[in-house]
């Protein structure tokens, strides 16, 4: 009952095109966004921000950036794992050589990097499709990784090839290094998250969005009427390896603080960010969010209830977590095979018709 | 000749036969995705899955002797007997084909006709499953896997050969396992297209392979169909598992072979049985070669993993569909 | 969202839930899944059994019971953080997380929360030096000192004279493996042998390049720093091409039990460097076998073996340092900071380890706050394929410290400058 507009009332195409038509939803994203800007800071301890939220927040990103070129766009990527290591280096690289750079701008720099890195393992993408384009984009996942850990220049000739983020500030407090308060890189991850959020819902109902819609659906079909698929897939491409750039610098600086490039950003974290989209929702902001909550929140869930509230072996549980987490995926997909953002669509459908289903 | 001229040949042959390792894992992809589209990432774990059931068998291991000891404070951990390695193959089959039911039951007939992302997902979702599973049932401990095949290098042919390059060469260096591995593929594959070309059911598997719907109508079961195809791939699973357990041990390593044959699948095509073949040994005697000529010299070596894939890309370049794949048409 | 709500719901329950309890607390961040398992089961048995004994025979330690929270970690950093943020608060004494990527992790954010690292034998070498890590210990060996170990072998074997040698370095493509590298090319500087490195990719399933390398070049000696299923591919395909295996050493990561029995009979003769004794006769396995197997506390399936081993010797390390603390402070229930004052003042003599029921298990060291490696030494074990036994074959020897004393106060100084750290100890 209060879950619905009444009627169809729209009178003019923004109104039409609005992210949240419904008030209730409006209202509350809005007290959503209120909660997560000045609640939780105040309430935030350190076990929340480092095992739970920050990785939350940064796959969150990265799993944004991928869909956008695999749900909207329709180019199955396996490289992920690949371009976060370049957003991570470079960051690296930009914090050590301008030691004075505001963090913001190293992150939104080392995207810019990843973009370009992206735009040239894009280029395969014209000619190959589906599967073999994901195979093929494991080609660029192994060879940054191999580059990184080969060529000196990139972790500054240390002794282990291990890069660790120095200590920066921003408005005088420490966003990296041992001396982050929770609240703070809290703050600055979300700030990205909202930032980066805001523009991807925008571009992709504008015309970019439509256009990687278009070469998704039928590539040959959009190209007769126009759209042109080399500029759109390498939009696609610089579009996604920025996201996932900079969830990298933000993994590498922020969240970890030392990272080798093989362990962190190995084949397993490109498998990884594509089950958040998949199991999320393919072409769905919601379903980015989703499907990165669902695959970092659930092992800790398990993890704790089966170790914290049943007190079983911790290596039984690990097992069983992948026994439960392989289940629930595949129980997903057979209920819902377009993911949890799908569901939540159903669910909000059947809401608005409630409680006069007919 | 010089004896540098020899170990280029030595390195090529060891290519190939590193190749036809690649190519036991590629053959269980290619099966199971010519006859339902399906890319099974679960490949490699099943490869794992069947060596653990395999040694567990024969050393007459308790399945889940772990999990029973801590809920029920007991303390098992074997039977006390020891099977001979034929018998525990029979039984590792059994095993795997009431696998191939499960699955076929479970997910494969609750996901017809979905998009080939959502079924790559089921089977990333079966994979963790399996890996969660496969520990909680035999145990996360290395195994020593032994059925009798021949290890270690071949000195008849090592010997044989050794005058060819004068002082610095010491012969041709061969694996027996890899020697085993390659009659093994000969073998399987060959048996495979016969299978495929001759009887019904091989016949019946292309038509499903064809077209779906087709087949269908022509009264020809999809699910006693895919069954079937699990069932061979998880024979192949069962080879592949066995060849690389011999090498290193039973563990949980054994599961990411499958990253080493998803080059020689874009080479060779995810369709073609032969194209697995042949896409290997390309796969094995490029990146060998490389490492040999350009990767060890010039690069520091450890270049083996991104050439196949960048080996791989080159050739899909120029022929998208992988060199053996079906060709790709696309109405508009 | 309901899910996020029930995760948060779920989460918050057990986090109040969570132990308050008086024990001495010695998170156990063990990995007993994933790739490397197999090499972690046996270790954090050893830990877990140590510290149950001293519960179940001595009633702890100094009358106060101990407690191994254990986490999963699955040697992923990732989840190594989430494991050190939610043991932290329950009075963690001490982490030993047995991965050097983990380590790095936890260096500074341990260092800021003031709760000591024991990195026993890998992590970040120039924490040895106590002036600069504060809160690292990585005694009672490092891979600096373990690579001159192998050179010093290697010299011992050839009468002191390697000029002109080629010396092959197999290493795991990765933080860990390229550790050695640096000490070994200033030793093959002073030595004047040939350094070939081998780098293998992770997993390191197929390494049939690099051997045949190595059987082309016929290197005199390999040296290995491998862990999980490279280890024993590596030791299968030296068999296979009849590289000598007494003159094939790893690094103590790559010598035990589950590296050598895969590949049988051939493994024999491989040598290791080893940090401590191994094998079950010693008194302590009494008390465990009378305590923790026969009562089914323990499985014990893994005893005597070099890696439970080890996890026996770094809990009692750990112990031992505990108990220093107790005697510094005065009090039974001491914090992190404590313990960190009691690995620095930990003092191991032939005669404590006796009391305990090792006699001989491991060198006799002392821990200052200069030097937080310890004495930095570390033997030789070899294989013996027929009684399907490790056993040491030389003594507990020191390292080249003129090279590696330089490399690490090179390191640290670096360290130093880079995060703003003054030296402590003066």
């Amino acid at each position: 009952m209060l879950y619905r507009e009444s009627g169809d009332f729209k009178t003019s195409y923004s109104q039409d095109q609005q992210t949240f038509p419904i008030v209730f939803d409006r209202v509350g994203y809005f007290i959503l966004l209120a909660l997560a800007l000045l609640v939780v800071p105040l309430i935030i301890n350190d076990y929340w921000v480092n095992a739970v939220i920050l990785p939350f927040l940064i796959y969150s990103i990265a799993a944004i950036g991928l869909n956008i070129l695999t749900g909207y766009c329709g180019q199955v990527s396996l490289g992920s794992g690949g371009f976060m290591a370049v957003g991570a280096y470079a960051s690296y690289k930009l914090m050590t050589a301008f030691p004075d750079m505001s963090m913001v701008i190293v992150i939104l720099l080392s995207g810019g990097v990843t973009a370009l890195v992206g735009l040239l393992f894009g280029l395969p993408s014209l000619r190959i499709k589906g599967f073999y384009l994901a195979v093929a984009t494991l080609a660029a996942q192994f060879f940054l990784v191999w580059l990184f850990n080969r060529v000196p220049w990139f972790y500054n000739y240390s002794a282990t090839g291990m890069i660790k983020a120095p200590e920066r500030t921003i408005f005088g407090q420490p966003i990296t290094g041992a001396e982050v308060s929770p609240a703070i890189s809290y703050l600055f991850c979300l700030g990205f998250v909202l930032f980066l959020a805001w523009i991807a819902r925008n571009m992709t109902r504008g015309v970019n969005g439509r256009k990687w819609m278009a070469i998704r659906d039928m590539d040959i079909a959009a190209e007769i009427i126009g759209v042109n698929p080399l500029r759109t897939k390498l939009t696609a491409f610089a579009a996604s390896s920025f996201y996932v750039g900079v969830a990298g610098a933000l993994l590498f600086s922020v969240y970890l603080g030392s990272v080798e490039v093989g362990e962190a950003f190995g084949v397993g974290k490109s498998f990884l960010i594509l089950f958040m989209i998949i199991i999320g929702g393919l072409g769905s902001m919601f379903g980015s969010f989703a499907g990165a909550a669902f695959m970092v929140l659930m092992p800790v869930l398990l993890k704790n209830i089966m170790v914290g509230q049943f007190g079983w072996a911790p290596d039984l549980a690990a097992h069983f977590e992948f026994v439960i987490v392989g289940g629930l995926i595949v129980l997903f997909l057979i209920l819902e095979p377009h993911g949890i953002a799908q569901l939540w669509r159903i669910a909000k459908e059947k809401l608005r018709l409630w409680p006069f289903p007919h | 000749m010089p004896a540098e001229f020899y170990y280029g040949v030595e390195v090529f042959i060891n290519g190939l036969m590193a190749g036809v390792m690649y190519s036991l894992v590629a053959l269980g992809f290619v099966l199971i995705f010519k006859a339902s589209g399906i890319f099974n990432y679960a490949q490699g774990v099943m490869a794992l899955f069947a060596a653990l059931t395999l040694v567990g068998f024969q050393n007459g291991q308790v399945p889940f002797a772990h999990l029973i000891n801590a809920i029920f404070g007991t303390d098992l951990h074997h039977f006390g007997w020891h099977m001979p390695a034929f018998l525990a193959i029979a039984f590792t089959l059994l095993v795997m084909i009431c696998f191939a039911y499960v699955v076929e039951f479970l997910i494969l007939k609750h996901l017809v006709n979905q998009e080939p992302i959502i079924l790559f997902m089921a089977t990333i979702g079966l994979a963790y499953f399996m890996e969660g599973f496969g520990d909680l049932m035999w145990g996360s401990d290395i195994k020593k896997l032994d059925v009798g095949i021949p290890q270690g290098g071949n000195f008849w042919i090592e010997e044989s050969t050794a005058f060819l390059g004068g002082e610095n060469f010491y012969g041709f260096y061969l694996d027996n396992l890899d020697i085993v591995a390659a009659i093994l593929a000969l073998i399987l594959v060959s048996s495979l297209v016969m299978f495929s070309q001759y009887t019904k059911t091989g016949r019946a598997l292309r038509a499903v392979a064809d077209d779906h719907q087709a087949a269908l109508s022509v009264g020809i079961s999809l699910r006693t169909i895919w069954v079937i195809v699990w069932s061979i791939a998880g024979f192949v699973a069962l080879i592949a598992g066995i060849m690389w357990g011999s090498k290193s041990g039973v563990q949980f390593s054994l599961s990411l072979i499958a990253l080493k044959a998803l080059p020689v699948l874009m080479l060779g095509g995810f369709t073609s049985i032969p194209g697995a073949i042949i896409g290997g040994l390309m796969i094995g005697v490029g990146e060998k070669m490389f490492e040999f000529l350009i990767g060890a010299p010039y690069l520091g070596g450890a270049t083996e993993n991104w050439f196949a894939y960048m080996l791989a890309l080159l050739f899909l370049v120029f022929r998208p569909q992988g060199l053996f794949g079906e060709k790709i048409i696309e109405r508009v | 969202m309901k899910l996020t709500k029930l995760a948060i719901a779920a989460l918050a329950g057990t986090l109040a839930a969570g132990p308050v309890l008086a024990d001495l607390v010695f998170p156990g961040l063990h990995y007993r899944t994933g790739a490397y398992g197999p090499n972690g089961i046996p270790y954090a048995d050893g830990y877990v059994d140590y510290f149950a004994l001293l519960n179940e025979r001595d009633g702890g330690i100094g009358g106060v019971m101990t407690s191994v929270p254990e986490c999963e970690t699955a040697y992923n950093t990732e989840k190594g953080v989430e494991c050190y943020e939610s043991t932290k608060g329950m009075g963690s004494l001490v982490y030993q997380p047995l991965s050097t990527g983990i380590t790095y992790q936890l260096i500074p954010k341990a260092t800021a929360d003031g709760i000591p690292i024991l990195s026993m034998g890998y992590g970040r070498t120039s924490a040895a030096n106590g002036k600069v890590f504060s809160h690292v210990f990585n005694f009672p060996g490092n891979y600096w000192t373990g690579a001159s170990a192998v050179i010093n072998h290697i010299l011992d074997m050839n009468n002191g004279d390697i000029k002109g040698k080629k010396i092959s370095l197999l290493y795991h493509n990765s933080a860990y493996g390229r550790e050695p590298i640096r000490t070994l090319e200033a030793l093959a500087e002073k030595h004047g042998f040939k350094l070939t490195l081998l780098a293998v990719d992770h997993p390191g399933q197929e390494q049939k390049s690099q051997w045949l390398q190595i059987r082309r070049e016929r290197p005199d000696y390999v040296t290995m720093w491998g862990w999980g299923v490279m280890n024993q591919v590596a030791l299968q395909e030296a068999a296979n091409m009849r590289f000598p295996m007494e003159n094939f050493i790893g690094i103590w990561w790559s010598g035990s039990e589950q590296d050598v029995l895969p590949a049988g009979d051939a493994a024999h003769g491989y040598k290791a460097l080893a940090l401590h004794n191994t094998g079950s006769d010693y008194p302590l396995y009494d008390d465990l076998k009378k305590y923790l197997y026969d009562t089914g506390k323990a499985s014990g399936e893994h005893a005597g073996t070099v890696l439970y081993s080890r996890g026996l010797y770094a809990g009692m390390l750990a112990a031992e340092a505990a108990r220093t603390a107790q005697e510094i402070s005065g009090r039974k229930d001491i914090t992190s900071e404590d313990m960190r004052d009691g690995l620095e003042a930990l003092k191991i003599t032939q005669e404590r380890m006796a009391e305990i029921g090792l006699p001989n298990f491991g060198p006799s060291f002392e821990v200052s706050c200069e030097n937080h490696g310890g004495p930095m030494i570390s033997a030789v074990q070899q294989w013996d394929a027929k009684a399907k036994k490790w056993s040491l074959i030389t003594d507990f020897a020191g390292a080249d410290m003129d090279v590696v004393g330089r490399l690490i106060d090179e390191d640290s100084a670096a360290y130093a400058a880079e995060n703003n750290i003054t030296e402590r100890c003066n």
